[in-house]
């Protein structure tokens, strides 16, 4: 029944659509080579001591959530300004010391195998999502463990999902997919197997799987958004969302004739890499300023927002700037599309906007503001169900409320 | 994803055919119908017997039996095309028995045939034959073909065929009651005795069944009851026939009656309608205690129980000793649930549970009785005592649900004593995971959304959510307590108590001000005496009135609901389903004589005293519904609802 339950989620995962020819073999080519051989066996316990090597080397930086460092990194909009105000939120932080003396013990070279290690080898791709990476970091965890019983073998990933975890507690999306991954993986029959090393190829089996399936999970929300991108639709999109972008190289790629307005996603103006990025595909792109979403709305056929996390209530935190827009779309009758891969689905659920760890994000402002003046660096927002039309997954097109249904599948 | 959705196959295609037609030629590849069936035991059938049964268009309503067949001897190819696609296992079974390949090849068509009409002939002769029920099968099926083709199902048109077939082969023995069949039908289907409309009912259900796609069984069972049946030696392929026709009726009349039995546990027993004037009667009659009716009745309420008060009690008292069935320990229960004593949902399930736990143990088996029979009928007697004392609430409900399946349940094998202690335990189990357990997840879940400096808003007393705010306090958060409260029942007040003991800072006030208050509040916790599927939240009446002003204020509101209240039924209003109080007391009001304006004006005819105990809050006024399974929005009750019940089958 365990089995069955934990299945469920993705058993029906619609992966049908994708001919699976190209991936697989790189992929795992790929994973082979980056897995870190173990030289020396290490009790796991040492290995994962220190949870936050962290891996950015600038100090100042280090208290801003580092998911928004992580796409700052990728989306290369760092500036000279942006560490300014990064160093002016770290400011009134009060464990800023706590970590900087964490980093320092953060890189003792020579370790055979650290999972953290093995994500930032990962997260170094910038179309592999942070929890995909992860997946994988802990896929290898399984491979290179030398446990040499089931109990000895969770314990194990359990403490190398943890670090994972505490590596960056303001991603959902990692948070989550390690969630997700013990779970789906886990708790399986397999661990009742009498045998251990064929109990241990089952996990690799299905983390192998799991993997798998994050890593398509982006083709197949492009392959399912098809149907509702019709010719001549004006599409509103906000910030940079790498699924929401797949979705409209696809639909561009299948000749679909439709229309982008970008918003400019401050303050790190995602919204303009998006621009540049469909530009390039030749779909015509108009960019609008933030404000100026109710204005044009009028024009907008629909929304369509990427997800850092959807939640059990089935409304999703995005970037700032997210609820609005799905506001005004509800006022005015626009339907409001979320593509969110299914690692993302987190057991939270937030009441209100404050209701959540908040992920802080310096904002450049040009000018200098007055250090009395309270600046807001929130950087995402949440979007409660009734405001949002359907989710796009990889495990289907589903309603708001379908989110939590599958959650308690799993977590039951 | 997963068994709960049932992958969308579709069903066969249903071919209809009008006019003559060759089955042959036309008709569908049998489907394999075990696919779309029920998953009842008869799926499970041999796939052979299951392939071998062409099912579907044999029950064709429109479908028009072909008239005579010249040909005398039947080559097998022209009976293939014969057939008309219209088959159980005869055919099969035809084929397959051994007794039916040693009678003369060419003609184990019309024996069966001249054997069916034979039988009309009896019957209708001498009343009653050596096989009365063969031949009055046989002889309805015949009825029904030739009046209503369209109801007579598998059976009946078979037979009409053969017959058809027959009749225009003059030869044998009967065939001279065959001249005269088609006059005889009518008259013989309007006298016919008991058994025979006892036949066709079976035939009608054997059909019915047959249509559900059970064919396959049959037939194999079928041929079992041909291979064991040579004991008859008048005609061996006629009797043989017929055994198998009524052998088919039997067996599909049992698995008609399970599916039936099935389907009726499976469809929870709706409320009794207390304005449906016969069932109260009847219901009158069982009653252990007599109840008064009240005299002015709320006219929307009617269908509920509305009994005068204070008339029980005393009426009771005077009569314990008599009340012969019931347990003292149940008794006591009732008489706490009739005075008010005991309330609160989780307070009276873990009071009944206890008190039937109690009865349980004192138990012994009459002799000559089965544990599990008496066992269940003796529990449904104090469920109806406690109801007559104060209608059940819902986890209640479904609390002796789990009991009386527990019972059901019941390996056999178990001696008395091993039994009780399975069911004791049981009921222990149930007390502690599904009510103190779940309570302390939902303390864990619910904790976590309160923060400092929050406003804490609850109405009414829930003890989930007086454990939640102890909890909280413990746990040194920093936040305040609004107590909402109602008249007549204040129960809040018992939780401010306990609140302010405990050093909590509160503040009380009373319904009317909810909207004043509502500014100022930040979370809202209600608790729930029932939670149905449709998100509905059933609970102490006011609540409601809460959830919507504060979603008004949006402000979150949270329901915090024990997994075992949930209910798979659908409530839209307060109306059709709730519980009156005590109407005086909303006119009185305790320990002030001088509001005594309504005195002596409550019997007057115009005047009509409601008190409900509970309302319907529709679920876009709830944010959250923390059970012991989490924190799940109100749109997914219906998940919890089924797992949940899935569990309860597997304990």
């Amino acid at each position: 029944m365990k089995e069955q339950t934990t299945r469920a989620m993705w058993w029906r995962s619609p992966s049908f659509i994708l001919d699976n020819r190209q991936q697989q073999p790189n992929d795992t080519a790929r994973g082979d080579a980056l897995s870190i051989p173990l030289s020396s066996p290490l009790p796991p316990s040492t290995t994962m001591a220190d949870p936050n090597p962290n891996p950015n080397p600038n100090p100042l930086t280090d208290k801003i959530s580092a998911y928004y460092q992580t796409r700052a990194a990728h989306h290369g909009v760092v500036s000279s300004d942006w560490l300014a105000q990064a160093q002016a939120a770290v400011g009134h932080l009060p464990e800023a010391d706590d970590d900087a003396s964490n980093n320092d013990q953060g890189a003792p070279s020579g370790k055979p195998f650290s999972v953290i290690d093995e994500f930032n080898n990962w997260r170094k791709q910038p179309d592999l999502a942070e929890a995909v990476a992860a997946i994988r970091a802990l896929a290898a965890v399984i491979r290179n463990s030398q446990a040499t019983t089931m109990m000895e073998l969770e314990i194990e990933l359990k403490k190398a999902s943890d670090s994972l975890k505490s590596w960056d507690t303001t991603s959902i999306s990692l948070t989550a997919g390690c969630d997700l991954f013990m779970r789906y993986v886990t708790r399986t029959s397999a661990l009742e197997y009498e045998d251990f090393n064929s109990a241990k190829t089952r996990l690799i089996e299905r983390a192998e799987k799991f993997g798998e399936i994050s890593y398509k999970a982006r083709k197949i929300i492009a392959m399912l958004s098809q149907d509702f991108i019709f010719d001549g639709c004006t599409i509103l999109v906000h910030g940079f969302s790498r699924v929401v972008l797949e979705v409209l190289k696809t639909a561009a790629q299948s000749k679909k004739l439709f229309r982008v307005f970008c918003t400019e996603g401050r303050p790190d103006r995602t919204g303009l890499r998006l621009s540049n990025e469909l530009a390039k595909l030749d779909v015509p792109v108009k960019l609008l300023i933030d404000s100026a979403v109710a204005y044009s709305m009028d024009e907008v056929d629909m929304v369509f927002v990427g997800a850092d996390g959807v939640v059990e209530s089935g409304g999703i935190i995005n970037m700032m700037g997210t609820y609005q827009i799905a506001l005004v779309a509800h006022s005015m009758n626009k339907p409001v599309y979320v593509a969110a891969e299914s690692y993302k689905f987190a057991r939270l659920y937030p009441l209100d906007q404050k209701d959540m760890g908040p992920a802080l994000r310096p904002i450049e402002f040009g000018v200098p503001i007055p250090s009395k003046v309270e600046v807001e660096t929130s950087a995402r927002d949440y979007t409660p169900p009734q405001y949002l039309t359907l989710l796009f997954t990889d495990l289907g097109v589903l309603t708001p409320s379908v989110v939590s249904d599958e959650l308690i599948q799993l977590y039951l | 994803m997963d068994p709960r959705r049932p992958p969308r196959t579709v069903p066969d295609p249903k071919v209809r055919h009008v006019g003559f037609f060759a089955p042959g030629a036309d008709a569908p590849p049998p489907p394999d119908r075990s696919n779309s069936a029920p998953p009842d035991p008869l799926s499970s059938s041999p796939p052979a017997a299951a392939h071998l049964t062409p099912p579907g268009t044999s029950i064709s309503p429109v479908m028009i039996p072909p008239p005579r067949h010249s040909a005398a001897p039947l080559s097998p190819r022209r009976r293939d095309s014969f057939i008309v696609g219209s088959y159980s296992g005869k055919r099969f079974l035809d084929v397959g028995s051994p007794t039916a390949s040693t009678a003369s090849a060419t003609d184990d068509w019309a024996l069966p045939t001249s054997a069916d009409s034979a039988w009309v002939g009896d019957t209708v002769g001498a009343g009653a034959s050596s096989l009365p029920p063969v031949g009055s099968a046989a002889m309805i099926a015949k009825g029904l073909a030739s009046s209503v083709p369209a109801t007579a199902g598998l059976t009946a048109v078979s037979n009409v065929h053969r017959s058809a077939g027959v009749s225009g082969k003059p030869s044998g023995a009967a065939s001279k009651v065959q001249g005269d069949k088609p006059k005889q039908s009518k008259p013989l289907k309007e006298k016919t005795t008991k058994a025979e409309r006892r036949a066709l009912q079976e035939a009608q259900r054997a059909a019915k069944a047959a249509a559900k796609g059970v064919g396959g069984k049959a037939s194999v069972h079928m041929s079992e009851v041909v291979l064991a049946s040579d004991v008859e030696s008048v005609e061996v392929p006629k009797a043989h026939f017929q055994r198998n026709d009524i052998a088919a009726v039997n067996e599909k009349k049992v698995i008609d009656r399970q599916l039936e039995k099935d389907r009726k546990k499976d469809v929870p027993q709706p409320r009794m309608q207390y304005d449906d004037k016969s069932r109260v009667e009847k219901a009158k009659k069982r009653a252990v205690l007599k109840q008064t009716e009240a005299r002015n009745r709320v006219e929307l309420f009617r269908h509920l129980p509305q009994y005068e008060r204070g008339t029980l009690l005393p009426d009771l008292q005077s009569r314990f000793f008599q009340l012969d069935p019931v347990h003292p320990a149940i008794s006591k229960v009732g008489f706490q649930y009739l005075s008010g004593d005991i309330s609160g949902s989780n307070a009276r399930c873990i009071a009944m549970l206890q008190a039937i736990r109690e009865a349980i143990i004192d138990y012994s088996v009459p002799p000559g009785k089965a544990l599990v029979r008496d066992l269940t009928s003796k529990i449904g007697s104090y469920v109806s005592f406690l109801i007559e004392c104060r209608p059940l609430s819902i986890s209640m409900g479904n609390a002796i649900r789990y009991l009386k399946n527990r019972i059901a349940k019941l390996p056999l094998t178990l001696s008395e004593s091993e039994a009780k202690a399975t069911v004791v335990a049981d009921i222990d189990r149930f007390i502690h995971d599904k009510i103190i357990l779940a309570d302390k997840m939902i303390v864990k879940h619910a904790v976590t959304k309160i923060r400092d400096g929050d406003v804490l808003l609850t109405y009414g007393s829930s003890s989930v959510v007086e454990m939640i705010l102890l909890h909280a306090h413990e746990l040194g958060k920093q936040f305040r307590v609004v107590v909402v409260d109602s008249r007549p029942k204040l129960e809040g007040q018992l939780l401010l108590r306990k609140l302010v003991g405990k050093g909590l800072s509160c503040t009380y006030t009373h319904i009317n001000a909810i909207s004043y208050i509502m500014h100022e509040v930040s979370r809202v916790f209600l608790g729930a005496s029932s939670v149905l599927s449709n998100g509905t939240v059933y609970s102490r009446v006011g609540t409601a009135c809460v959830a919507m002003v504060a979603h008004t204020f949006h402000v979150p509101v949270m329901v915090c609901c024990e997994t075992y209240k949930f209910h798979e039924r659908v409530q839209l209003d307060s109306i059709c389903s709730n519980e009156l109080g005590d109407p005086d007391v909303i006119c009185k009001v305790r320990g002030r004589d001088e509001i005594n304006f309504l005195d002596g004006w409550t019997n007057g005819n115009n005047l009509q005293l409601l008190n409900l105990i509970y309302d319907a809050t529709p679920s876009d006024y709830v944010s959250m519904i923390i059970t012991d399974y989490g924190m799940v929005p109100p749109t997914s009750v219906p998940v919890i609802v089924r797992e949940y019940r899935k569990e309860q089958l597997w304990i």
